[in-house]
């Protein structure tokens, strides 16, 4: 096991360095040219200003030039620097990411725990109201367009009844906390300010769970299925004669065993809404991952855009590491050498 | 045989089963009557789908809530027919212990032989620290032969072997000392030899710990040698109930004479085995008078339309029209006693 897990980690940065070449030239050869975001449109006539920015963001030099100086100060930790906001893309990223890592978080703790219970209640009940009602709960979450199931559920929790906050991160009233972690609800925790930290889940609870019941669906479904299959197991029927309750039937011997095969799936989501969380970021005002990446396609600001693909990357590789090492914790029939 | 025998531990009465499908009950288990005593071994025989296990699962709650149980349930003169699942839970597992057939799929897999013991003894003794119930699952695991217990109790179910799984079955479900063991088909899949082994650890069990077994097989094979009283189950009845010795030596059922022409013997050269011919009713297609007569070489007409009552017969209770004449009417072969048929397949 432990030798499996050294050659992934061996095999990552190689994997990384194939994802930034793909997407170096990826964005290269898109039709656009990225210095209408650098320099202002007047001055795009002016061929000397042309030239001035060309060489001072290194456009002037060849395909494989560029490539070679990008990849040469990656090296030493340098990600370049972002042509729309002109900062250093690392610390861009490192001020975006935590935000989407809480939401994205709290999504998938929303999601998984409501997929899990949906899917172990509609296997149990199968056929009942729970089942059909659980199913269509979870049809209705992941088939509703975000923009749509959040504009809605803004409109009646935040508009209609006020009893959640609209959309951003923290009460504009309020002192953001130091930033410590980058994410308001632990910052302002670590900082001690209860009422900031209260306003900050309060801001957190709509996007989360419009972002987690996009995940609700798959998760429940899987489960519900699992289950099924595994309540018919015999073992089910010792545990039952053990003198074991339902409860914990349920979820002490049947819910591990369904446990194994939904791990990949809310590994593989949660890494998947890390860059693809755009939509609730836009509507919910979050200053995120998602955002960022559509901002920097738009102005093909290159080393923005390989920036977040790397964070994509590394998120999709250390997920499904991480997915493997749970699965083989709760599996002790897979010892993988 | 018997000398363990004391007072009624279980007692079944005209016990009946149904099941719901489509709007029709359909009985799985047509009025049974079993006897259990202390310190006896009573075998449930028949073929899969005769409701056997449906039966001995009745007994404990353990059908699905869509089945209908009727008759009576007597368990150390408590009323097990129709009593609370809280309260069933209770004798589940502490006062009656329960095996399976196969012990690869009964035994959870993600969790160690250990924690599973562990589980069985703190659900009926919550006042056993953890490890106390895991020194006590080593006992149990060396009680029922399993070598080296200390290293075996911390490993997973794939790691024993298919005979290895059904001692630890065994030691889990003896895990609170329980009075009755209901072993439904605990060798059907062995290996012969393995079979023995698990065989003479239930009766060291019984020797050692005064239990009461049921123990529920199609074999008869398994039956000789192994038991004190058999019932033999057909169609959800039991037509033949007898002591073991008086089954073999003097069958007083055509379905038991054929179960027991049908056991191959070492010390006879055939052909070809014999066997019943045809296949048990399905459940909606019983047949009317007597179930086995459409298989039974002796039917007469009054087979057809009535349905015999289980009466005294010899030494045995036999649910034939013609229990009493049985024996000048030519048989197959002639039924052989338990010394030869414990040489088995």
């Amino acid at each position: 096991m432990s030798g499996y897990l050294i050659r992934r980690l061996v095999t990552m940065p190689f994997l990384i360095l194939g994802i930034i070449t793909i997407t170096f030239f990826l964005s290269r050869v898109t039709k656009g040219d990225p210095l209408t975001a650098i320099i202002s449109e007047q001055q795009m006539s002016n061929p000397e200003v042309v030239a001035a920015a060309k060489q001072r963001w290194g456009l002037d030099l060849s395909l494989p030039e560029q490539y070679l100086v990008y990849t040469g100060k990656l090296l030493t930790g340098d990600l370049g620097t972002s042509f729309t906001t002109k900062r250093p893309v690392l610390q861009d990223l490192l001020e975006r990411l935590p935000a989407t890592l809480e939401l994205v978080i709290a999504a998938m703790i929303i999601g998984t725990v409501l997929g899990i219970a949906l899917g172990v209640l509609a296997a149990y009940y199968r056929n009942g109201w729970l089942d059909h009602g659980s199913r269509l709960f979870a049809l209705v979450g992941s088939s509703l367009p975000v923009f749509w199931s959040g504009l809605g559920l803004l409109f009646i929790f935040s508009v209609q009844l006020g009893w959640l906050p609209g959309p951003g991160r923290l009460d504009a009233r309020l002192q953001p906390p130091p930033m410590i972690t980058g994410m308001i609800t632990l910052d302002t925790l670590l900082a001690g300010d209860l009422a900031a930290f209260v306003d900050a889940l309060h801001h957190l609870i709509l996007p989360a769970f419009v972002l987690g019941w996009t995940v609700t669906g798959t998760i429940s479904r899987l489960v519900r299925a699992n289950m099924l299959e595994v309540l018919n197991q015999e073992y089910v029927l010792t545990a039952r004669a053990k003198g074991a309750g339902e409860l914990r039937v349920l979820l002490h011997h049947a819910l591990r065993n369904t446990l194994v095969p939904t791990l990949t799936v809310i590994g593989h989501s949660f890494a998947y809404l890390i860059t693809g969380a755009v939509l609730t970021e836009t509507i919910f005002a979050w200053p995120g991952m998602g955002s960022y990446a559509v901002e920097a396609a738009r102005a093909l600001d290159y080393p923005a855009i390989i920036g977040v693909t790397v964070v994509g990357g590394v998120t999709f590789l250390v997920t499904n590491l991480l997915t493997d090492i749970a699965y083989m914790l709760a599996n002790p029939r897979i010892r993988l050498s | 045989m018997l000398k363990h025998q004391d007072k009624s531990l279980l007692s079944v009465r005209n016990l009946t089963v149904g099941f719901q499908v489509g709007g029709v009950t359909l009985d799985a288990v047509r009025g049974i009557d079993l006897d259990v005593a202390r310190g006896e071994v009573v075998g449930v025989v028949g073929e899969s789908g005769s409701g056997k296990s449906v039966a001995m699962l009745a007994c404990l709650g353990l059908v699905p809530r869509t089945a209908r149980v009727a008759g009576s349930v007597r368990f150390q003169d408590k009323e097990l027919v129709g009593m609370p699942q809280s309260e069933m839970r209770k004798l589940r597992g502490s006062r009656i212990g329960m095996i399976f057939q196969d012990p690869l799929s009964s035994l959870n897999p993600v969790l160690t032989i250990g924690s599973q013991i562990v589980e069985a003894i703190r659900l009926h003794q919550p006042g056993i620290s953890r490890k106390q119930a895991y020194d006590r699952a080593v006992e149990l695991l060396d009680l029922v032969s399993i070598p080296q217990p200390d290293r075996r109790v911390s490993q997973y179910p794939h790691e024993f072997s298919g005979g290895m799984r059904q001692r630890a079955m065994i030691a889990m479900a003896v895990a609170n000392g329980p009075d009755l063991l209901i072993a439904d088909e605990p060798t059907t899949a062995l290996d012969v030899t393995v079979q023995a082994q698990v065989l003479e650890v239930l009766k060291s069990l019984r020797d050692r710990l005064g239990l009461g077994i049921v123990l529920i097989t199609h074999d008869l094979g398994v039956v000789a040698g192994n038991v004190d009283r058999v019932a033999v189950i057909y169609s959800g009845r039991v037509v033949e109930a007898a002591e073991v010795g008086a089954l073999f030596r003097d069958p007083r059922h055509p379905y038991t004479r054929g179960l027991l022409s049908s056991i191959p013997k070492l010390d006879e050269k055939r052909e070809r085995l014999f066997s019943i011919e045809g296949t048990p009713p399905p459940l909606g297609r019983r047949p009317t008078g007597c179930a086995f007569h459409p298989r039974c070489i002796y039917a007469r007409e009054v087979c057809l339309k009535e349905e015999p009552a289980l009466r005294l017969a010899g030494a045995s209770l036999s649910a034939c029209h013609f229990a009493d004449s049985l024996e000048q009417m030519p048989v197959h072969q002639a039924a052989a006693g338990p010394e030869t048929t414990e040489v088995h397949q």
